[in-house]
């Protein structure tokens, strides 16, 4: 891939574009936009609310922003899982029930004394297994994903309560509650590890995205499902591969989620599936694939985490956050579509 | 290919096809839409499996199962419709299922040298690489498609209608890599609806005709008419209908029309019984005019008349209900519901005279659908079909039926015989000229001229969102109507508006 958007600074969609050998160099307003959308949007938020005196002292310091970072995580590595759904022109619905599911998993692995690596390698494998079987019904038969999903978001969560007796699970104290534990709540440093673990696998994804030959198969199975088949991709096994890595991300999340709330809740992310999915496409994928990106993503993430954080030190109510992200969610995909309408009629 | 035979549930799609393609050779496949040729060439690159026969590469039974398997044994196909990833760059596509790649990872440089190679064989270096191939025109779309299928050296490429949406320009540079090929010694399967061109580029030749090859023979000192009477099965001579006009009173003007973009100032003054024929180029204005008169994009200026009553500014709906009708050019995007039945595409527009306190009654309905299938002799099991499963000219006869259910006086036809068989469009002329004796008006707009010279009493020429000139039928040429449709610009349109007419050819 040469370099699609051909820009002198680099832009988080050409920020590895230094690999390539550039064959042109032309600056484009549109790249430029595309590139930078999500981020001018999380500047706009955190711009916003910078202007509140009263938010200011408070909202601009290092432990806050560990705080909303932390709080982002677990959006973020189930955002990075659905990216990879999307942009292929799916959707999982089931993320959220995946993520209690994995949640009670590592909790009841840890009651049964297995040691941390095992819970973690089981977790993040319990997550990748409901993606398999996801992929495997999608892919296999030809059924549209959103049902697919719907039916798993079920399944699983009803599992959860299963596995979970309908309670809370609460293994004793142990290394897998420190992920998430925010050391010195007062400083910036040192993150909690689960920051950099999502941090890690985001830049991961971007090269898997843009060099892996699995990632562009996925951005030409959502361009153009019939095209990449008679190319010879294998479609039917990408899907698979998709849906069961989109799992493990959210697997992940739930060992996250377990470790933030030191206990397996079966009822616990409900919603999160929407959360996740409003990150990736206010990070500017389409919901008709073929679009999107990691950085995107995590930038899209990231807003709704400040939106959320920045509302509730403002001390409004619950109810003004969902209006607030709700309002968010449709300027930025409508935002794209003016400006996809604007570049036609040019 | 030996006795090749394919159906498609009850419908036998090929029964005992033969033919044989030589080292070096272009061979043609002729036949009317319908006949089997691409049917054939889908089996030949492992799109379908054949029901029997059996297919010899260089000797071998061979077998495809699918089209990576049958890439892999080079056979490469460039298919009718564009088959694109339009999110992906020009050189993604080009290299799309074959990238050169590492531990799963690309080699972009290799990606980049192969894909610059490829389109450089089609003299085209000059294609950006990264760029998004959905920003590209049409041609340009169609070169990327092709060096695809030249990406692998193929050692037989199969071409669907290639130069359909080439310029005259772009058909010359393919005809020149055909060559190339050809002295490399690829065999080229060449199917097109333009014998003239076949005649040029090609050896010999393969007739189709309903699923069964005819004839075959060498290209050199082919007679085309026996070609086509081949083809069709019978005489062709009478496909126009003859007709006395008698105009009526002017139903359906434009003055200084003029849109988003285009049409720039289109004027026209159409009569009772009158059929007002538009040629031009493609990207000349046409569909643009007709959904600006049916208010499906913008007017911006210039008034529209319709009997005596000024209305210029109106909603499709409002049209509708003023008895104007459109046939989109895009059937299956636009103008029908493929997966509903024919007769709730029948009569969409006008549910009216079978609904009662907001119901529709079904068996009235069907009724209706029933009728208007008999009139207009659409090859159908029923009303209740879906329209998918119709052949292209059956669809087609389905949209105009609406036209006619809904009573339309003033019917806007674009392209209405694009894509469809001789024998249907045979029948859609006959239908038209029928329509215009009943007193309706009818735009009818098409590519093809000797259609618009068959079957017009007046034809305006479009160029550049205006109607350049406009003279009764009977006083134009062909190759007038290429001249004004062309312009004094000529060197500017290139790569834009691909000539989709010029070519005066027996196209089918």
């Amino acid at each position: 891939m040469g370099p699609r958007r051909a820009l002198k600074l680099p832009t988080p969609e050409t920020l590895f574009d230094f690999m390539t050998s550039k064959t042109k160099q032309s600056f484009r307003w549109k790249d430029f936009i595309n590139a930078f959308g999500p981020l001018f949007g999380l500047l706009l938020v955190v711009g916003l609310f910078s202007l509140s005196a009263d938010l200011r002292p408070v909202f601009f310091t290092g432990g806050n922003a560990k705080m909303i970072l932390t709080q982002t995580a677990i959006v973020a590595t189930g955002a990075l899982g659905m990216t990879l759904v999307i942009v292929s022109g799916g959707i999982d619905l089931s993320a959220g029930s995946v993520v209690a599911l994995s949640s009670v998993v590592a909790a009841t692995l840890l009651i049964q004394e297995v040691p941390p690596a095992g819970v973690i390698l089981l977790t993040i494998l319990a997550g990748g297994f409901i993606g398999a079987i996801n992929g495997t019904i999608v892919a296999g038969f030809r059924m549209v994903p959103f049902i697919v999903t719907l039916g798993m978001m079920g399944i699983a969560r009803g599992v959860a309560k299963w596995l979970a007796n309908n309670q809370t699970v609460n293994p004793s104290e142990n290394p897998l509650n420190r992920i998430m534990e925010p050391v010195q709540p007062l400083n910036f440093w040192p993150l909690p590890i689960g920051v950099w673990i999502t941090i890690i696998l985001a830049v991961l994804m971007t090269f898997v995205m843009r060099y892996a030959v699995f990632g562009r198969h996925l951005f030409a199975i959502g361009s153009n499902e019939d095209t990449a088949r008679l190319c010879g991709v294998r479609v039917r096994s990408t899907k698979i591969m998709i849906y069961t890595i989109a799992g493990f991300f959210f697997g992940l999340a739930g060992l996250l989620q377990y470790s933030r709330l030191t206990q397996g809740d079966p009822t616990v992310a409900i919603g999160l599936e929407l959360e996740i999915i409003a990150a990736v496409v206010i990070g500017g994928a389409s919901l008709n694939g073929g679009s999107g990106s990691i950085m995107g993503t995590m930038l899209g993430a990231l807003i709704m985490g400040v939106l959320k954080s920045g509302s509730s030190q403002m001390n409004w109510p619950t109810y003004m956050q969902e209006i607030i992200i709700g309002i968010v969610i449709i300027l930025a995909v409508g935002l794209d579509k003016w400006r996809q309408s604007k570049q036609q009629t040019r | 290919m030996r006795g090749v035979h394919k159906r498609f549930g009850a419908t036998q799609a090929l029964k005992q096809v033969s033919f044989h393609v030589g080292p070096g050779e272009v061979h043609t496949l002729i036949g009317e839409n319908g006949a089997g040729k691409s049917t054939l060439m889908k089996i030949l690159s492992g799109v379908h499996a054949p029901d029997g026969g059996e297919i010899l590469l260089e000797g071998q039974p061979f077998r495809p199962e699918n089209p990576e398997h049958a890439r892999r044994a080079g056979i490469a196909m460039i298919y009718q419709e564009l088959n694109l990833a339009p999110d992906l760059s020009v050189m993604e596509n080009i290299t799309l299922g074959r990238e050169p790649s590492r531990w799963g990872w690309r080699q972009i440089r290799h990606q980049a040298s192969q894909a610059r190679d490829a389109l450089e064989c089609l003299d085209h270096g000059d294609l950006p690489l990264d760029q998004p191939v959905g920003e590209l025109s049409i041609a340009q779309q169609q070169i990327v498609e092709i060096a695809r299928a030249l990406l692998g050296h193929p050692r037989v490429l199969i071409m669907d209608e290639p130069t359909s949406s080439l310029t005259r320009v772009d058909v010359e540079n393919l005809f020149a890599v055909i060559n190339r090929l050809r002295a490399t010694g690829v065999s080229v399967v060449y199917i097109s609806h333009f014998l003239e061109e076949c005649q040029q580029i090609s050896d010999r030749y393969t007739v189709l005709r309903d699923g069964e090859s005819v004839g075959s023979g060498d290209m050199k000192g082919a007679d085309l008419q026996h070609i086509i009477r081949m083809m069709v099965g019978r005489e062709m001579k009478d496909i126009y209908p003859s007709r006395q006009t008698t105009l009526g009173e002017p139903i359906f003007e434009i003055e200084n029309l003029s849109g988003q973009d285009k049409p720039l100032s289109a004027s026209w003054k159409i009569h009772r019984g009158e059929i007002y024929g538009i040629a031009g180029l493609v990207g000349a204005g046409r569909t643009e005019t007709l959904r600006a008169c049916f208010g499906l994009d913008p007017i911006k200026g210039g008034e529209l008349r319709i009997g005596t009553r000024v209305s210029t500014q109106a909603t499709p709906r409002k049209r509708l209900a003023q008895g104007m009708g459109l046939l989109s050019e895009n059937r299956k995007e636009e103008g029908l519901l493929l997966n509903r039945d024919l007769a709730d595409n029948l009569t969409l527009t006008h549910f009216k005279p079978f609904t009662k306190a907001g119901f529709i009654s079904r068996g009235k309905q069907l009724d209706s659908a029933q009728h208007w299938i008999e009139k207009l002799h659409v090859k159908a099991r029923g009303a209740t079909q879906h329209v998918g499963e119709l052949s292209g000219g059956n669809q087609q006869k389905i949209a105009i039926a609406r036209l006619l259910h809904h009573q339309a006086d003033i019917l806007l036809l674009d392209e209405p015989t694009r894509g469809i068989d001789i024998g249907s469009k045979s029948q859609i002329y006959q239908l038209v000229a029928e329509l215009a004796q009943q007193g309706k008006a009818i735009v009818f707009v098409s590519s093809y001229l000797p259609e618009l010279l068959g079957v017009c009493d007046t034809i305006g020429v479009m160029s550049r969102g205006q109607i350049r000139a406009c003279r009764p039928a009977s006083q134009w040429t062909e190759t007038e109507l290429i001249e004004v449709a062309v312009g004094q610009d000529q060197a500017h349109d290139g790569a834009k508006a691909s000539p989709q007419a010029p070519d005066p050819g027996n196209t089918l």
